[in-house]
């Protein structure tokens, strides 16, 4: 069958835990026994909700039957599904910005990343050895759409520049194996 | 074959030293204030010595290689950029005089790439310049080999004393000017190490790629790339790096018609995290796959081993 609706996309599922051992696992296996396939948990421990939840983004690779499914199932087991929606984050990419982060407002600098691209921040790693007034360095990942990667690397140049910010990117995939 | 040698720095001399090994003979060597010419060969051992006493090579005037007897004409001096000179000059000597001339020099072929190949189209010489890219590693006679047309992008770690500083950086959690100091101690980093370290020396091998892949004929020069250094490279950030599984390296990429330069992320299993020294050029092929060179990118007997490997493809 070479129907449309057969065909596998990417999807992100925003979830909210309760902070509980095997809470993640139990969220985890309505979606691989409906036929998707995993393919990247992002566990937001560091930030709970206001009614101490834990944030969680899950990509997965479904056929949309396949991912109604999915979300029912989530549902029936009593997990809180926050969202459900068709963006394909098929694409992660990460990048260091080194420079005066700290003094140049480094949330505007992430803020300003997230409004010029369609791309999320998923993970921020900041080390500043020498203290917050010297230069420092980030590590970002992003997740974006697939095919995007080029535009999302020229926002952030383009953001880096204004903040004379140096960044280090990965490179192309091909140039990865 | 008989071979002029001009320039007497590490290459050239160790081109020198070792012609007789590959079943050649220098008939001319010059240095910038000297030279030593015999028909019947040079008795290499003593101009080396006299190179390393006197501080010259021998008692004839510098052009006197040029219009020696030679077949080929193999150019060691040091890299210059914009006119190229003198290198361009005698390059364009010996093609003129129909002679065949390989090069361990990048400026003329990363400055001034079309005018070398005006040159030899009207010469019975052929050029070669396998040595301007990664001393010992046969990137150049490789990519002709599969025939540019099939290459669809290179990337490549290219300077081994900024790959030298960025390792060393990783491993052992130092600053940039720690790790810079201790590479001059090394004799691995120039005491004037501006171009391995602000990205220029990759840049021109990247250019050299650019010309040879170039199949529109689109000339290429040191203004075209896109070019950053390691100077701002911070241990937090290579700390960073390493946490997530990563490395940085110096990068020069090839890829659609742009050259680029810069530090990059590259996860530490890649054949593209090479340490040390150690050089490597990654080759995408259109029908091959990826196709990985590595070895040693310098150092005189390394890269005049790439010049007589040229000396015997003529």
């Amino acid at each position: 069958m070479s129907d449309s609706t057969d065909e596998v996309r990417s999807y992100t599922v925003r979830l909210e835990l309760v902070d509980e051992p095997g809470e993640l696992l139990r969220a985890l296996e309505p979606i691989a026994d409906n036929g998707g396939n995993l393919l990247s948990i992002f566990h937001e421990r560091g930030n709970v909700t206001p009614r101490g939840h834990i944030p969680v983004e899950v990509d997965l690779e479904a056929t949309p039957e396949r991912f109604d499914g999915i979300v029912d199932a989530l549902r029936d087991a009593g997990i809180n599904v926050i969202q459900a929606g068709a963006e394909q984050y098929s694409e992660a990419l990460t990048v260091i910005l080194t420079g005066h982060l700290v003094n140049t407002d480094l949330s505007d600098t992430l803020s300003r990343i997230h409004e010029s691209t369609d791309a999320t921040v998923t993970d921020l790693s900041l080390s500043a050895p020498a203290g917050t007034d010297d230069t420092s360095s980030a590590r970002i990942r992003l997740a974006t759409e697939e095919g995007a990667v080029d535009e999302t690397m020229r926002s952030v140049r383009t953001v880096a520049d204004e903040k004379s910010l140096q960044v280090i990117e990965p490179l192309a995939a091909g140039g990865e194996a | 074959m008989r071979l002029a040698v001009v320039g007497a720095g590490a290459v050239g001399s160790s081109v020198v030293e070792l012609a007789g090994d590959h079943g050649h003979s220098v008939t001319a060597f010059a240095d910038s204030s000297s030279a030593v010419v015999d028909a019947d060969g040079i008795d290499a051992a003593e101009a080396l010595d006299r190179k390393r006493t006197d501080g010259v090579v021998g008692s004839g005037a510098p052009e006197d290689a040029l219009a020696a007897e030679y077949d080929v004409l193999v150019e060691a001096t040091p890299t210059t950029l914009g006119d190229a000179e003198p290198g361009f000059g005698h390059v364009r000597a010996a093609l003129e005089r129909d002679r065949h001339a390989v090069l361990a020099n990048k400026g003329p072929v990363a400055e001034r790439y079309a005018d070398v190949r005006a040159l030899e189209r009207d010469s019975e010489g052929t050029v070669l310049f396998e040595a301007t890219v990664g001393g010992a590693m046969p990137v150049l006679s490789t990519i002709a080999d599969f025939d540019p047309s099939h290459i669809t992008a290179v990337r490549g770690v290219l300077n081994g004393t900024a790959n030298f500083i960025l390792s060393r950086m990783a491993t052992e959690g130092l600053d940039y000017e720690h790790v810079l100091a201790e590479a001059q101690d090394l004799g691995v980093a120039e005491a004037d190490p501006t171009f391995d370290v602000d990205g220029t020396d990759a840049a021109l091998k990247g250019v050299i790629i650019a010309n040879v892949l170039s199949d529109d004929g689109t000339e290429y020069t040191l203004d075209d790339a896109e070019v950053e250094g390691i100077q701002e490279i911070s241990g937090s950030a290579l700390e960073l790096a390493r946490a997530d599984g990563r490395t940085v390296r110096l990068i020069a990429e090839v890829v659609g018609g742009s050259v680029r330069v810069g530090p990059r992320l590259v996860p530490d299993n890649a054949p593209l995290a090479v340490s040390g020294t150690r050089n490597i050029a990654q080759l995408e092929t259109e029908h091959a796959g990826q196709l990985n060179i590595s070895g040693r990118g310098a150092g005189g007997p390394e890269t005049a081993s790439a010049v007589l490997a040229d000396v015997g493809r003529l």
